[in-house]
């Protein structure tokens, strides 16, 4: 395997090819969010408000390039599709999405729930 | 399917869909003691009782000699539920793309069921031995005296009486509708809201308390008022007829009290 797709933990040749492609995409969206993260501190260092401006650009053209690479692996992995389709997109306390998830997995259609949940504006909920 | 069956009930998606958001917008504003108490949960319809970590004195028997028997003591959940319909043409307004629905007897069950709630949580269930906070509270009531220009000194004293006794902020105050009003509309002689001085003397919110008559202080630190959900608030299919869909709005939960002193109730 090429460098640019290093990082296996055990020999190529034990791996299934499905696991090793959804390797190359983890390893690409790690790059992507690592370039964003460098480029949203150059932006705030910067004093240079044109320089600032395209380091901006740049830094949310990598955030479309790791949302494209998730929605591949998404794709790819039935698991993390039935994560993202429960916590994505959705409002009010994340750790009350996890327990009316768990509540209502037995449910074979939707549970009816409103999913208000704590309307503290700390979102204290436990 | 689930015990609510909902995909018995001839609605479409996009009716359930209108019905579910107007539902949620009207029973989370009038929902007032989910903005001070701590929420945990939701643990499912089957979840039926809070542990206390306490045993009832009154059970312990020794059924063989030398063999003690204690009964656990539990805080059981209530089921809060509230039927309204929905009009079969309604619901085909929705299908052709309206927007404007006639949804009133759905936005009165709503608020009844906040309201019920509300009550509940402040003024506790005595059928389901459920302790409110007013009446947990150990302090006498701070008198509200005068007009509303007063309320910053009253909520200061409450405040005050709190940290005496130990319990740390930021704090919270549940206020009547009444009461809420004649606070908003208040200024002071230099012509400070009376609203946002108590707020600054609280550190939290000012929460409209519909369904309540009592106004209370309360911590916000949290660990002092469990509200334990079991189902969270859903709707749910009754039955239909020729003119309406039949649904309600149920819930269960439990509520206690860890911390009496937590909270100090304002009386005029």
């Amino acid at each position: 395997m090429a460098a640019g797709s290093a990082g296996l933990h055990e020999p190529a040749d034990q791996l299934d090819p499905g696991t090793i492609d959804r390797h190359r995409a983890v390893m690409s969206i790690m790059e992507e969010f690592e370039a964003v993260d460098w480029y949203a501190q150059r932006v705030d260092a910067t004093s240079d408000p044109e320089l600032a401006s395209v380091l901006a650009h740049n830094r949310d053209e990598e955030k479309e390039h790791a949302a494209m690479t998730i929605e591949w692996l998404r794709r790819h992995d039935p698991k993390l599709d039935e994560h993202l389709r429960t916590y994505l997109f959705t409002e009010g306390p994340i750790t009350a999405i996890e327990a009316a998830a768990e509540a209502g997995a037995d449910a074979d259609g939707p549970s009816g729930s409103l999913g208000i949940g704590s309307l503290r504006d700390d979102g204290a909920a436990r | 399917m689930n015990h609510l069956m909902r995909e018995l009930a001839p609605i479409t998606e996009a009716g359930w869909e209108a019905i579910d958001d107007e539902a949620r917008t009207t029973v989370e504003r009038f929902l007032s003691a989910r903005r001070l108490v701590d929420f945990e949960g939701p643990r499912g319809w089957e979840y039926s009782a809070a542990s206390s970590g306490r045993v009832q004195k009154k059970a312990a028997t020794q059924p063989v000699p030398g063999v003690h028997l204690q009964v656990r003591k539990v805080v059981a959940a209530v089921e809060l539920r509230v039927p309204f319909r929905v009009s079969r043409a309604e619901l085909g307004q929705i299908d052709r793309g309206a927007s404007d629905v006639d949804f009133d007897d759905l936005d009165d069950a709503a608020r009844k069921l906040a309201h019920a709630e509300n009550q509940t949580v402040f003024e506790g269930a005595k059928s389901a031995d459920i302790a409110g906070i007013v009446g947990a509270s150990p302090f006498a009531p701070i008198a509200l005296e005068g007009g509303y220009e007063t309320y910053p000194r009253a909520v200061a004293w409450a405040v005050e009486r709190l940290r005496e006794a130990g319990i740390n902020g930021p704090y919270g105050i549940s206020l009547s509708p009444a009461e809420y009003t004649g606070v908003v509309e208040t200024t002071e002689n230099g012509g400070y809201p009376v609203f946002d001085h108590v707020k600054r003397i609280l550190g939290g919110p000012i929460v409209w308390g519909p369904g309540t008559e009592h106004c209370l202080v309360v911590s916000l630190r949290g660990g002092d008022f469990i509200f334990e959900s079991g189902q969270d608030i859903s709707i749910g299919y009754s039955h239909h007829d020729e003119e309406n869909v039949h649904l309600y709005f149920e819930e269960s939960f439990t509520f206690r009290v860890n911390e009496p002193q937590a909270a100090i109730v304002l009386k005029r």
